[in-house]
């Protein structure tokens, strides 16, 4: 009862109140953007370039599109240790099938995200129905798809790639208006996501208070809203100045659109939030646990599969030591995104920025030529912090 | 007269909420002084204080205890000083042996090395004063509640307890173990130690309690000599309320339909020791509109039957047939269960019922999702308005639906833990221990629940450890006794004794059949 009315009787203005109990979504994105101008300013302005940020999209994208994947790992409250191996034998399995049996892309790719997907259900059938700690599955996963990329490119690396393999990382969308700089394509392509988002937050927004249930302060509302549009607009005209939108971008952002409606709006999602709560009453209210843990692990599989065929395609070789420790990088950056470790907690977007966060920091400490040494310590840091200020924060509203 | 304990105009702030205003509680020498209160009321927060978990400054007023002022900076500082608090959930390590947990923290060692025939011998010594007899390197692990309870007091025995704090100390256990730790009580005041005692159980403190203080809303409302005069019952509960409850429970004139539902014949197995029955030919009933008692010791198998009965969520071997309307139905999984119209609501609250860090309105969805969704989708409005009638039949006392469960009190819980079964739209529903750790106030409010349901025309069977709940509020009471219903009672022919005999020797309970 203490708390109840602590949250009803606080004499604070609403618009603090807000603020502190949302402390953690604002916090990120904002440390995004600090982040961002930081490394802006400190390397003459070589962060914004449109050619880094083409970059920078490129390099981490893999990182994201695992992240999403990891947080549904997360939440329903295991871990996936294997996806970094999964990534190198995805790519080492896409190269056999292109450079030795000559098979075509469009036979090949499917093929490797069926693979993901078998992968994903094996280790998510011994986690799910026989209740072995995904901790010890994914970590022999981690040492046998190793093993395994290792033993099928015999130690060698395999490449080059068809282009049209290529494409699926180092492509970009062609202009349709044939103008070629700036891409007027990019432009109104971004334009268009962002009034996209602009029209779909006002709407909800609308229907959230037309029940009374919108608590954001409409500042507060205009301001987060504004600045991802204004973000948006100026990145794709970035970007459009260069080589136009990446093909990867634009799978990344479907991606993302799609898992961020699935966690929020679905029932299978609101099932595996509360699966990670509180597994057993989840199961005592109807929902079949197994099954959603399995789907979670299928899930990681086929996303890991992606990745790796789009980071061997961006190297345009497969290497036995593709993907080495992706998977501390994907699952730092769900908690750097506000996931928690106990399962139940975490969004979509929380996974996407934190990736953002450690991808502008690996890009700019990169360009400033710290050493990887240092770059390990301050990532490290980074993850420490972050989940220290969720831990304070908690114990704060407590 | 000689005060071992004066807290004065104790006062303590939570953002938002005045938790003490000014408390006031003086505590005598080798008495037992019993402190009652609904949930919230303040009680736990002024032990805390008292045990030093809130450390000095965090709290105004000013404590003196053995007459020197006490400033505590942690729950160290107050054990030194032989303060010691019993919390409601026990805090032994359940794989290590009694001696261990003993003398955790404060091993009898030199040099780092543990004497072990010592530590042995003072265990003996301590369980022997506190009853319980079970060798010293019996892991804490197999030994039942009413058991740890006592592991719990020689522990605070083996600290040179002075005042000794029990909060909620019989909540867990079956009326034998509680008659026992209450006699247990009595025995280490005539030692000369003294204890504050929280709880929810009127007779309990009825027949321990020296005086009894009872905090409403962060005040002291009374404090009662239980030696001046007699103190009733119904005089602790208005003080305790702020509001005359004549009747306990509230009325209802059963109108009785068709069977609903009928279980016969059922057995379940131990789910690791195959050649374990733990539920044996269990056969019961329930029409529309009635609701029947299932009365019984704890690991009795009651609520073994109700989880097996409900998807098999326990148990191997399960064989017998469940008829709904005088059909057979499919209760194999808990969807299907579900499905035909069964719903569980779980003793435990916290650990099997809710999701405590998702919101109301989440967990009242949870088991029926599919009626706030189109194609897999949730419709946001379809589902508040849903919370939101539940908020208000069931008196879910919260600023919003969108408040976490975790921050709501235990009755509050427990309605949204029933709102969420009322939508998934059950014709019966099973109660296990619905009043569990909850305040009187809010019990009425459930009972009152209940019996709307009953008229409603569900059915409705309840498990209950409290006997005068059960015969208030049952038609019907069926008894429980190693896995096995050993008696069927109309509430009219009921009482405590029939029951209790039952109970105890099943054999006679059966003549009654």
């Amino acid at each position: 009862m203490a708390l109840t009315k602590s949250a009803a009787e606080t004499p604070r203005s609403s618009a603090a109140r807000y603020l502190s109990n949302h402390l953690r979504e604002y916090g990120m994105l904002l440390a995004l953007v600090v982040i961002m101008i930081f490394f802006q300013i400190v390397t003459d302005g070589t962060l914004m370039r449109p050619v880094n940020i083409t970059n920078l999209f490129l390099q981490n994208s893999y990182i994201i599109i695992m992240a999403l994947g990891m947080l549904l790992v997360i939440v329903s409250g295991h871990i996936d240790l294997s996806v970094g191996s999964v990534v190198g034998f995805v790519g080492a399995l896409a190269a056999i099938m292109l450079v030795h049996w000559q098979l075509p892309t469009f036979v090949v790719i499917p093929a490797c995200l069926l693979v993901g997907i078998l992968i994903g259900a094996a280790q998510g059938y011994w986690v799910a129905y026989w209740r072995i700690p995904s901790f010890i599955v994914t970590l022999a996963g981690m040492l046998v798809f190793r093993g395994l990329s290792l033993w099928i490119l015999q130690g060698q690396s395999v490449g080059p790639f068809p282009r049209n393999f290529q494409a699926l990382s180092t492509g970009f969308v062609p202009d349709l208006f044939g103008v070629d700089k700036p891409n007027l394509t990019a432009l109104l392509l971004g334009l268009v996501a962002a009034g996209t988002i602009l029209f779909m937050a006002a709407r909800s927004r609308k229907r959230h208070q037309k029940f009374g249930m919108e608590e954001e302060p409409f500042g507060f509302f205009i301001a987060r809203n504004g600045l991802i549009a204004l973000a948006i607009i100026y990145i794709s005209y970035l970007l459009s100045t260069y080589r136009g939108l990446p093909n990867v971008l634009i799978t990344m952002a479907i991606l993302t659109a799609i898992y961020a409606f699935l966690t929020k709006s679905t029932t299978i999602g609101r099932r595996i939030y509360a699966l990670g709560g509180n597994e057993k009453a989840a199961k005592l209210s109807g929902i079949n646990t197994e099954r959603l843990t399995f789907l979670a692990f299928v899930n990681m599989g086929m996303l890991a599969a992606l990745a790796g065929l789009i980071f061997a395609a961006r190297l345009n070789t497969a290497t036995p030591k593709a993907g080495v420790s992706f998977e501390l990088d994907v699952i730092a950056a769900v908690f750097i995104g506000g996931a928690s470790m106990s399962g139940g907690v975490g969004k979509i977007i929380g996974a996407v920025v934190g990736a953002c966060i450690m991808g502008v920091m690996n890009n700019g400490m990169s360009i400033l030529g710290i050493g990887i040494d240092y770059q390990q310590v301050i990532k490290g840091l980074v993850l420490l912090a972050a989940v220290i200020f969720d831990v304070y924060n908690k114990n704060k509203q407590t | 007269m000689d005060a071992i304990l004066e807290m004065r105009r104790i006062s303590k702030r939570f953002p938002g909420v005045k938790a003490l205003d000014e408390v006031n509680l003086s505590v005598e020498r080798g008495e037992i002084h019993a402190l009652v209160g609904e949930n919230g009321a303040g009680k736990s927060t002024l032990m805390k204080i008292l045990s030093g978990v809130y450390p000095h400054g965090d709290y105004d007023g000013e404590i003196v205890y053995e007459s020197q002022p006490a400033a505590f900076r942690g729950i160290a500082d107050s054990e030194r000083a032989g303060i010691i608090i019993i919390h409601q959930e026990l805090a032994l390590v359940p794989l290590l042996s009694i001696a261990e947990n003993l003398f955790l923290g404060n091993e009898i060692a030199r040099r780092g090395v543990i004497d072990w025939p010592e530590t042995f011998s003072r265990t003996e010594a301590l369980l022997r004063k506190v009853g319980l007899k079970e060798p010293p390197t019996a892991l804490v692990d197999t030994l039942g509640v009413g058991k740890q309870q006592l592991v719990e007091i020689a522990k605070a025995l083996s600290k040179d307890v002075k005042l000794l704090i029990l909060d909620e100390p019989t909540a867990a256990l079956q009326e034998r173990d509680a008659d026992a730790l209450l006699e247990l009580l009595l025995e280490l005041k005539e030692h000369g130690i003294t204890s504050i005692l929280i709880s929810h159980k009127l007779n309990e403190i009825g027949r321990v309690a020296d005086k009894i203080t009872v905090l409403r809303d962060g005040m002291v409302v009374s404090t009662l000599d239980c030696h001046e005069r007699e103190v009733s019952e119904e005089h602790i509960i208005r003080d305790m309320v702020g509001r005359d409850m004549a009747h306990r429970y509230p009325e209802r004139v059963p109108r009785i339909g068709n069977t609903l539902l009928e279980v016969s014949n059922w057995n379940v197995t131990h789910p690791l020791h195959a050649d374990r029955r733990v539920i044996r030919d269990a056969s019961i009933s329930v029409a529309a509109g009635e609701v029947v008692g299932i009365a019984g010791l704890m690991g009795s198998g009651r609520t073994e039957f109700a989880m097996s009965l409900f998807g098999r969520s326990y148990g191997r071997n399960i064989s017998g047939s469940v008829k709904l309307n005088g059909r057979e139905v499919d209760v194999s999984t808990v969807e299907r269960a579900i499905g035909s119209g069964l719903a569980y609501v779980t003793e435990d609250r916290k650990a099997l019922g809710l999701v405590l860090e998702e919101n109301i309105l989440r967990n009242i969805t949870l088991a029926n999702l599919g009626d706030v969704s189109k194609n897999g989708v949730v419709d946001d409005a379809a589902e508040r308005q849903v919370a939101e009638d539940y908020r208000r039949t069931l008196g879910i006392r919260t600023p919003s639906i969108f408040q976490k469960v975790m921050n709501l009190s235990g009755g509050n819980q427990q309605k949204v833990v029933l709102s969420k079964w009322l939508f998934a739209g059950p014709q019966v529903l099973i109660l296990d221990e619905p009043t569990r750790g909850i305040d009187v106030g809010a019990k009425f409010e459930i009972y009152g629940i209940i019996n709307r349901l009953a008229d409603q025309g569900k059915g409705v069977i309840m498990i209950s450890s409290e006997m005068p709940e059960l015969l208030g509020m049952c038609d019907r009471i069926c008894v429980m006794r190693e896995g096995a219903i050993v008696g069927d009672l109309p509430a009219a022919e009921a009482n405590q004794e029939r029951i209790m005999a039952m109970i105890v020797k099943g054999q006679e309970g059966r003549q009654w059949h």
